[in-house]
C-alpha cells in the first residue's frame, strides 16, 4: 500500500463536531432544524392557546409579542431553512454524481455559524427577554428607545451570525453545481431538485447581503447610537422596511423553490413518468426568482409609497401567478397517464399541489393594492402565508424527508405512520388556517394578544386552535416514526421506491463516504431511468476505479463559530452595567469581543498556514457498504 | 374582447353566490365584508372580483387533480411502462396564456381603483380635514378647520368626505376602520400619509390599530361616530366651550394639578395625553372598555369603566404611559370622585 499514511479518525461526538462530509452535515442540519422547528412549534401552540377565547390571560402582552416574534423568526430562519439545507446537502451532490460539495470545510463552517447564531437568538428567552418587535422588526419599535431589553440585540446579532451560515451554504451550492456535475450532465439534464437548489442559492447570494446590511445598521443604531432609522436625527424608518423586504420577499422564494424541486422529484417517481414540460419548469423557476426581486414593496402598500408605485408593484406581483401556474399544471400533467402510487411521500406531494394553489390564489388577491388595504396586517395575511409556508413548504419537506429518508439513513420510514402523519397534519392544517381568512376579513388584525368578545371572532379562533393541536399531533407521530425506524436494521436497497430516476438511487443506502466509486456517465435527463430502460442495471462509469481523495476532518469550523458567538455576546453587552466590576471591565472595553474575534481569526490563521492535503481511500478499501449505520 | 366577455359571463353567477356568502359573516360596524361607505364598497367589489377569478382557478385545478388522482392510480398487476411524455407545447402555451388573461382582468380595475382612491383632498373646500396622530396606545384627532382636538372617538358628519392626514408621535401604527375603508400607516414626520373616506349613514364604527406597536397594540382601538351635519356643528361648538371642572373645589384642584398636566378639558390643560372634554359621553374608556349604549348588548356603565381605568391603568393597557393616580398621591375617594366627575362630563350634541 503505497499511500498508507495514517488519517486522523474521530469518534463519537468529536466525529460530528469535526466532520466535513456533506452527508453528515445534512444530518446535523436536520437535527438542529428539527430542534428549532420544535421550539417554533411550541411557540405557535402557546400563541394559539392564548387566542383560543376572547380576553384570555394565559400570557401577558409582553410575552405574547415575544412569542410571535420568536415564532416567526425561529420558523423562517432556524426551522425550515436548515431542514431545506439538510435535504440539499444530503441529495444534491448525489444527484449530480459528485463525491462531495465544492468546499467541504466551508460547508461545515456554514452549519456551525447557523447553529451558534440560532442558539444565541434563543438564549434571549433566559437572558432577560426575547425580541418583541415582530419578525419584521420594524423601526422605530425595534429601536433602543422603544424596545429596551436586549431582545432585539439578540435578534440582530443572532440572525447576523446565522445568516452568515446561510450565505456560505448558498455560495457553496452554487460552486458545487457549477463545477462538480458528472460528465454528460449538462444544465438541461440536471434533476429539478438540483435546479431549484441552484436558483435558490443564487437568490441567497443576492438577497442575504441586503439583510446583512440592514442588521448591521440596526445594530449600530441600537448599540453604538447611530441614527440610520431615527427621524429626529435625519434617519428614516421606512428605509428599514425597504431593506427588510428587499431581502424578505426573495426569502419567501428561497423557502418555496426547494419545495417545488422536491415535488418535481417525488411526483414523477410515484407516477412512473418523466416530469412534464421539464424545460418550461426550469424557465418558470428562473422567472419566479427574477420576479421575486421585483415585488418587495407589495408588503408596503399601506406604508404610503404613492399611486404609481402601488400600481406597478400590484401588477408585477400578479405576474408571478403566471410561472407558478405553469408549474402547477405541469405537475398535474405529469400524473396524467401515469401509474400513481400513494406512498406517504407521494401523499404529501399530492397534498401539496391544491394547498399551495390556495396560498397562491390568495397571494394574487393580496396583490391588488386597494384590496390589500383591507387584507394587510390581518389574519387574512396570516392565513395566506401559512398556506404558502406550511401548506407549501412544510408539506414539501415532509414529502422530501419520507422520500429520501432511506437514502440518508438506510431505513425506510413506516408507511402506516407516515400516512397517519399526513392525515392528521393536513386536516389540522386546513382547520387552523382556512378559517383565518374569514377572521381577517371580519376585522381581526394580526399580532394582537387578545380580542373583545362579541365580534364574531370567538368560534373561528377556537376552531383554529383545535386545528393547531391536531397539527402538533401529526408532528409527534412523525417523531415516533423516526424513533421506531431508527431502531430497525439498515436494510434499504439502493433504489427502495423501485422507480428512482436520478443518480442518488444508483448507489447504496446510505451511500459510502465517497458516494460514487466511479463517477457515472450521464446520457440524458433522468439518467438512471434511462439506463434502466436500456436494460442496464447500473450506470456506465466515466472513469476507471482509482484512489479517491477525501478532505480531512477538522474542528476548526466549530472553533471559528464559537469565536463569533463569543464576540456577538460581547458586543451585545458592551454598554451594560454589571454588579461585578470585573464584568464591567471585560465587557465595556470590548475585551470579550476581542477574545471572540481572536479565537475566530486564530482558527482562520491555522487553517491558512497549515497545509492539509486530505487523504485517500484506495480501491482495496472501497467496499460497497454504507459508511454509517 | 369576446373572450374576456365570456370569462366575465361565467364569473357573474359566481359573483352573486360569493356576495351572499361573504356578507353572511361579521358585524356591520366592523367587517370589511359589510361595507358602510363608498371606499370600503369599492374595495369589497375588487375583493369579490378577485375571489371569483380565484375560485375559477381553484375549481379547474381541483377538478383536474381529482380526475387524475382517481383515474390514474396504479392498479394491482399493472406492469407496463406509462409513456414518457416530454411535454406539450400547445398545452403549455395555453396555461401560460390563461393566467396572463386572468391577471389582466384583475389588473385593470385594480389600477383604476388605486388612482381613484389615491386622490389628494387636502385642498378640497368641501372636505372635513382631520389630522390623525397616533400614540402608544391612543389616537388623537385634530380638526384644523375648527381648531379642536379630541381623542379616541372620531366624530364626523355623514356624507361629507373626510380628508385625513396621518402621522405618529412615536412608533408606526396603522389607522383602520374596516367597514369604512382599508388601513393606512401613520408614519413619522416627513412621510405623512393622506387618504379619505366618507360615511353616508349615521352610526358608530369600530376602528383598530393594525400595525404592531408595542405591548398594548391589541387594545389600541377607537370609534368613528358618524352624526348628522347639525349634530356635528353642535359638537364642534360644545368642544369649544370653556372647560367644566369638578364642583368640589378641592377635587377640582387635585384634578388640575394631577391630571391636567398631561390631559386637557376644554380650554385648560395640555396635549400630552388624550383630550378629556366630554369623555363621559364617549363610546369607550381608554378606547377599549366599552360603555353601555342603547341598542348594544355589551358594555358596562361608564362610571364602572372609569373607575376600573383610574384605579389601575396598567392592568387595562399594559405598558401605557399614564401614571397610576394612586402613585400620584390620590386617595381612593378622590379617585372615585374624579371618576364620577368624568363619567358625568358629557357633551349634549346628538
Ligand atoms: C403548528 C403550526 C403553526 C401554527 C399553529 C402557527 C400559528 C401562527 C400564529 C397564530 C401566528 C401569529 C399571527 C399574528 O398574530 O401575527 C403566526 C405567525 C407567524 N408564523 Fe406561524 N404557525 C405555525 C407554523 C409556522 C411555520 C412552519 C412557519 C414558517 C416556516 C410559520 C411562520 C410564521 C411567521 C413568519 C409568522 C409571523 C410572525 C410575526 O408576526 O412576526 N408558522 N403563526
Ligand atoms: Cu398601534
Amino acid at each position: 500500500m503505497a499511500h498508507a499514511h495514517s488519517v486522523k479518525r474521530y469518534r463519537g461526538l468529536m466525529d460530528w463536531i469535526t466532520t466535513v462530509d456533506h452527508k453528515k452535515i445534512a444530518v446535523l442540519y436536520l437535527i438542529a432544524g428539527g430542534f428549532f422547528f420544535g421550539i417554533g412549534g411550541i411557540e405557535a401552540i402557546l400563541i394559539r392557546i392564548q387566542l383560543m377565547k376572547p380576553m384570555n390571560t394565559f400570557v401577558s402582552a409582553q410575552v405574547f409579542n415575544e412569542l410571535i416574534t420568536m415564532h416567526g423568526t425561529t420558523m423562517i430562519f432556524l426551522g425550515v431553512m436548515p431542514i431545506i439545507f439538510a435535504i440539499m446537502n444530503a441529495v444534491v451532490p448525489l444527484q449530480i454524481g459528485a463525491r462531495d460539495v465544492a468546499f467541504p470545510f466551508v460547508n461545515a463552517l456554514g452549519f456551525w455559524t447557523f447553529l451558534f447564531g440560532g442558539l444565541l437568538l434563543n438564549l434571549s428567552w433566559v437572558m432577560g427577554g426575547a425580541p418583541d418587535a415582530g419578525w419584521t422588526a420594524y423601526t422605530p419599535l425595534s429601536s433602543a428607545a422603544y424596545s429596551e431589553s436586549h431582545g432585539v440585540d439578540f435578534y440582530t446579532i443572532g440572525l447576523q451570525i446565522a445568516g452568515l451560515g446561510t450565505l456560505i451554504g448558498g455560495i457553496n451550492f452554487l460552486a458545487t453545481i457549477i463545477t462538480m456535475r458528472a460528465p454528460g450532465m449538462s444544465y438541461m439534464r440536471m434533476p429539478m431538485f438540483t435546479w431549484t437548489t441552484f436558483i435558490t442559492s443564487a437568490i441567497i447570494l443576492f438577497a442575504f447581503p441586503a439583510i446583512t446590511v440592514g442588521l448591521v445598521l440596526l445594530t449600530f443604531d441600537r448599540i453604538l447610537g447611530a441614527n440610520f432609522f431615527d427621524v429626529a436625527n435625519g434617519g428614516n424608518p421606512v428605509l428599514w422596511q425597504h431593506i427588510f423586504w428587499i431581502f424578505g420577499h426573495p426569502e419567501v422564494y428561497i423557502l418555496i423553490l426547494p419545495a417545488f424541486g422536491i415535488i418535481s422529484e417525488v411526483i414523477p417517481t410515484f407516477s412512473r413518468k418523466r416530469l412534464f414540460g421539464y424545460s418550461s419548469m426550469v424557465f418558470a423557476t428562473i422567472l419566479i426568482a427574477f420576479l421575486g426581486f421585483m415585488v418587495w414593496a407589495h408588503h408596503m402598500f399601506t406604508t404610503g409609497l404613492g399611486n404609481v408605485a402601488n400600481a406597478l408593484f400590484s401588477i408585477s406581483t400578479m405576474l408571478i401567478a403566471v410561472p407558478t401556474g405553469i408549474k402547477i399544471f405541469n405537475w398535474l400533467f405529469t400524473m396524467w397517464g401515469g401509474q400513481i402510487r400513494f406512498t406517504a411521500a407521494n401523499l404529501f406531494a399530492v397534498g401539496f399541489v391544491p394547498t399551495f394553489v390556495m396560498g397562491g390564489v390568495t397571494g394574487v388577491m393580496l396583490a391588488s393594492a386597494p384590496a390589500d388595504f383591507q387584507f394587510h396586517d390581518t389574519y387574512f395575511v396570516v392565513a395566506h402565508f401559512h398556506y404558502v409556508i406550511v401548506g407549501g413548504l412544510v408539506l414539501g419537506l415532509f414529502a422530501g424527508l419520507h422520500y429520501w429518508w432511506p437514502k440518508m439513513f438506510g431505513r425506510i420510514l413506516s408507511e402506516t405512520l407516515g400516512k397517519w402523519t399526513f392525515w392528521t397534519f393536513m386536516i389540522g392544517f386546513q382547520l387552523t388556517f382556512f378559517v383565518q381568512h374569514f377572521l381577517g376579513l371580519m376585522g381581526m388584525q394580526r399580532r394582537i394578544v387578545t380580542y373583545l368578545p362579541n365580534q364574531d371572532f370567538d368560534l373561528l379562533n377556537l376552531v383554529s386552535s383545535i386545528g393547531a393541536f391536531l397539527m402538533g399531533v401529526g408532528v409527534i407521530i412523525f417523531l415516533i416514526n423516526i424513533v421506531i425506524t431508527t431502531r430497525k436494521p439498515v436494510d434499504a436497497p439502493n433504489d427502495p421506491w423501485e422507480d428512482g430516476r436520478t443518480l442518488e438511487w444508483t448507489i447504496p443506502s446510505p451511500p459510502p463516504e465517497y458516494n460514487f466509486k466511479q463517477t457515472p456517465l450521464v446520457r440524458g435527463i433522468d439518467a438512471y431511468w434511462k439506463e434502466k430502460m436500456a436494460g442496464n442495471k447500473e450506470m456506465t462509469p466515466a472513469e476507471p476505479v482509482g484512489s479517491i481523495h477525501m478532505p480531512s476532518a477538522t474542528p476548526l469550523p466549530f472553533v471559528m463559530s464559537v469565536g463569533i458567538f463569543i464576540a456577538g455576546l460581547g458586543l451585545m453587552f458592551s454598554k451594560d452595567k454589571f454588579e461585578l466590576e470585573f464584568m464591567n471591565i471585560i465587557f465595556n472595553n470590548y475585551i470579550v469581543v476581542i477574545i471572540g474575534l481572536l479565537i475566530t481569526f486564530g482558527a482562520m490563521a491555522l487553517r491558512s498556514l497549515y497545509d492539509d492535503h486530505g487523504w485517500h481511500i484506495e480501491p482495496e478499501d472501497q467496499d460497497e457498504k454504507g459508511a454509517r449505520t | 374582447m369576446m373572450k374576456q366577455w365570456q370569462v366575465a359571463k361565467r364569473i357573474l353567477p359566481l359573483l352573486a353566490v360569493f356576495s351572499l356568502l361573504l356578507s353572511a359573516c361579521g358585524r356591520e360596524d366592523l367587517s370589511a365584508m359589510k361595507p358602510q361607505g363608498p371606499v370600503a364598497q369599492d374595495q369589497l367589489d375588487l375583493m369579490k372580483l378577485s375571489i371569483a377569478i380565484m375560485i375559477v382557478v381553484l375549481i379547474i385545478v381541483f377538478a383536474i387533480a381529482a380526475y387524475v388522482l382517481i383515474r390514474f392510480r396504479r392498479r394491482a398487476g399493472q406492469t407496463e411502462m406509462p409513456e414518457q411524455v416530454e411535454g406539450n407545447f400547445k398545452l403549455e402555451v395555453i396555461w401560460t396564456a390563461i393566467p396572463l388573461l386572468l391577471v389582466i382582468i384583475l389588473a385593470v380595475p385594480t389600477v383604476q381603483t388605486i388612482f381613484a382612491h389615491g386622490e389628494d383632498l387636502t385642498n378640497d373646500k368641501n372636505a372635513v380635514k382631520v389630522q390623525v396622530t397616533s400614540h402608544q396606545y391612543w389616537w388623537e384627532f385634530t380638526y384644523p378647520q375648527y381648531d379642536i382636538t379630541t381623542a379616541q372617538d372620531l366624530i364626523i358628519p355623514t356624507g361629507k368626505k373626510i380628508a385625513f392626514e396621518l402621522k405618529t408621535a412615536d412608533v408606526l401604527h396603522s389607522f383602520w376602520v374596516p367597514s369604512l375603508a382599508g388601513k393606512m400607516d401613520t408614519n413619522p414626520d416627513g412621510t405623512l400619509n393622506k387618504f379619505s373616506f366618507s360615511a353616508p349613514n349615521e352610526g358608530v364604527y369600530r376602528g383598530k390599530c393594525a400595525e404592531l406597536c408595542g405591548r398594548s397594540h391589541a387594545f389600541m382601538e377607537f370609534k368613528v361616530k358618524a352624526v348628522s351635519q347639525e349634530s356635528f356643528d353642535r359638537w364642534v361648538n360644545a368642544m369649544k366651550a370653556p372647560a367644566v371642572l369638578p364642583e368640589d373645589t378641592q377635587l377640582a384642584e387635585k384634578f388640575k394639578t394631577n391630571c391636567l398636566s398631561c390631559h386637557a378639558v376644554g380650554d385648560q390643560g395640555g396635549p400630552a395625553a388624550p383630550n378629556l372634554t366630554g369623555i363621559g359621553g364617549k363610546e369607550a374608556v381608554a378606547g377599549i372598555l366599552l360603555n353601555q349604549r342603547e341598542g348594544q348588548e355589551e358594555g358596562k356603565p361608564v362610571l364602572d369603566n372609569m373607575k376600573e381605568w383610574l384605579h389601575d391603568p396598567q392592568s387595562v393597557k399594559e405598558g401605557n404611559t399614564m401614571p397610576s393616580p394612586k402613585s400620584l398621591g390620590l386617595t381612593d375617594e378622590e379617585i372615585d370622585g374624579i371618576a364620577e366627575y368624568l363619567a358625568n362630563y358629557k357633551l349634549d350634541y346628538e
